[in-house]
């Protein structure tokens, strides 16, 4: 087999297209970079979908802990507590085992006029399982990130919004909203790097790889559990995730960019490429 | 455990229930949590000498030392910690057993990487095989310790670099300036003042590396994830206790442990940074001496 070939049989395997029997003898290095390259799209996909659905999540649950009101209050605190307490591994099997409970016909959902049964089998896959467990997780430390980043909006700024008659929607859309972002991009791209690196983990906790459809570590393992040799998988794995890494920090870098477009050029802050350690 | 133990059948309600959780099996799963604050405090230590001589490594002014520290500090944040988990024990544990065969068996001629068998003479081996049971059983245990120590020494590097320039440079250049060289420097006026600006991000750390405690799991080591699911799972009528899935009750319990740990450690944390910041030039420090 050339290294077209291979790359043609299992460029997409991670996503069932393709050779369904993976290589069982004679590795060749083509075929991990490919399967391993192939996995990666698993790790894009969950921290992709986590973390555009934890945007939106982590906003509220920043502004819920900064409410007045303790109703609002201490559920996002607890939420908080709960999953930044937690290790991650534990929440996929915990969520695991709560999703394998739920009955398997489905729940009957009864709205007065019409029955719907809602299936519950895809809950306890990966794709749709893990997924969620990721969202919740990057919501619970996206949220305690940017709950730190609205304690420290400048005083300055926000009196200066009342004193121009801003107020409610308008204030948050305009001041609030923009600097709470700016000041905690820092350590959200600190923050989405980690939970990329996390997506490593789905597929060593319960949730079962299903016809060997893996994440990239899933076939890094693969192949040095049956060669025997660690030195080429998990280099060629380390490859992949910094390169990712490095892409992930341009991305968020130009986003950066972008929110503090109205500064003079000299004071812009930059993203440092080193991020810090937070998680 | 208890006498009235003898005969499972025969119990109900919470007399069942206390011999359940009695049994020598779940008494190997409470063991199992000290196992992990065993491992915590033996890893922690590890991590931060590791790290101290990494972020020393950073600092150096011999370039070669330099790359080694800048590169392992940014290879090891580069890649997720899972991968290295699995990596390290498995690589440290060919390295031994291929430097123990360059030395003891000199004259061996067969090629060590045989398609997907690595071979080594005998008495290259690790554990060897006539070693007694515990050396088989805690090797294992030893080589996921220092994959921890690995990991966590970087990211301990990377904090504690970052820690001695956060340390006010005109303290360094009065320390030259009353004649110091650069190692008195750094040992007497540098590593002690380092710590409080250290500690913030070494609790966090701490926390971190609590938190991956249960990745052992993935290396095969009887810890509590694997006793968690080992004694949650359904037991017919032909175990003394049978009892439905419960595995969800199992790893609620694994949750609510490592709740209170890292509470704890955030209560003990926030405790030292005060304690620590006495007698800083801080704003925390100052704060201190007036009160």
């Amino acid at each position: 087999m050339t290294c077209l070939e291979t790359i043609q049989a299992y460029a997409l395997r991670s996503i069932g297209i393709g050779e369904r029997l993976l290589p069982r003898s004679d590795f060749t290095l083509c075929q991990q970079f490919t399967l391993i390259g192939s996995g990666v799209i698993w790790n894009i996909y969950f921290a992709l979908f986590a973390l555009i659905l934890g945007f939106a999540l982590s906003v509220s649950v920043g502004l819920a802990r900064n409410a007045n009101s303790a109703l609002i209050r201490k559920p996002a605190d607890w939420f908080v507590f709960v999953f930044r307490g937690s290790p991650l591994f534990i929440q996929f099997f915990l969520f695991y085992e709560a999703f394998t409970l739920l009955p398997k016909q489905g729940i009957e959902l009864n709205l007065g006029f019409v029955e719907i049964t809602a299936g519950t089998r895809w809950l306890t896959r990966a794709w749709a399982g893990a997924l969620i467990v990721l969202f919740l997780n990057t919501s619970a430390y996206a949220g305690e990130i940017f709950y730190g980043a609205l304690r420290s909006i400048p005083k300055g700024d926000l009196e200066a919004a009342d004193a121009y008659g801003f107020s409610g929607w308008k204030k948050f859309r305009k001041i609030t909203f923009p600097t709470m972002l700016r000041l905690g991009w820092p350590a959200y791209t600190n923050e989405s790097i980690f939970l990329f690196h996390a997506t490593t983990l789905v597929y060593f906790s319960s949730f079962p790889a299903w016809q060997q459809k893996g994440d990239a570590l899933y076939y890094a393992s693969y192949f040095a559990d049956k060669t025997f040799n660690p030195f080429i998988p998990y280099p060629i794995l380390a490859g992949y995730f910094i390169l990712l890494t490095l892409a992930i920090i341009w991305v968020y870098g130009l986003i950066y960019r972008h929110l503090n477009r109205h500064l003079p050029q000299a004071s812009r802050p930059r993203l440092r490429a080193r991020p810090q350690l937070v998680r | 455990m208890f006498a009235y133990c003898a005969d499972p059948q025969s119990l109900e309600g919470l007399a069942w229930l206390s011999c359940y959780l009695t049994t020598g099996k779940h008494l190997l799963f409470y063991q199992s949590f000290a196992f992990i604050v065993a491992l915590l405090l033996v890893t922690a230590p590890l991590a931060l000498g590791v790290g101290f001589m990494g972020a020393l490594a950073t600092r150096s002014q011999f370039a070669p030392l330099r790359w080694i520290g800048t590169v392992y500090t940014s290879i090891v944040r580069g890649v997720p910690d899972i991968a290295f988990f699995l990596f390290m024990p498995l690589a440290i544990d060919q390295g031994l057993e291929w430097m123990r065969h360059k030395m003891r068996c000199p004259d061996w001629d067969e090629p060590i990487r045989q398609g997907s068998d690595f071979v080594v003479c005998a008495s290259a081996k690790l554990p060897l095989s006539s070693s007694p049971q515990w050396v088989h059983e805690y090797y294992g245990v030893v080589l996921g310790m220092s994959a921890f120590a690995f990991v966590f020494g970087a990211f301990a590097a990377y904090v504690l670099a970052g820690a001695m320039n956060a340390v006010p440079r005109a303290q360094m250049e009065t320390a030259e300036a009353y004649g110091m060289t650069r190692r008195q420097a750094t040992w007497r006026i540098l590593v002690p003042q380092m710590w409080v600006y250290a500690l913030p991000g070494l609790s966090n750390l701490w926390m971190i590396l609590i938190k991956a405690t249960p990745l052992l799991f993935i290396l095969g080591i009887e810890d509590v994830v694997y006793w968690a699911r080992e004694l949650g799972g359904r037991k017919t009528s032909a175990f003394d206790f049978p009892h439905p899935d419960w595995r969800l009750w199992y790893f609620l319990a694994l949750l609510v442990f490592y709740l209170a740990l890292t509470k704890v450690s955030e209560i003990g944390f926030s405790r030292l940074a005060r304690r620590m910041s006495r007698g800083q030039a801080t704003a925390a420090g100052v704060k201190e001496a007036r009160a």
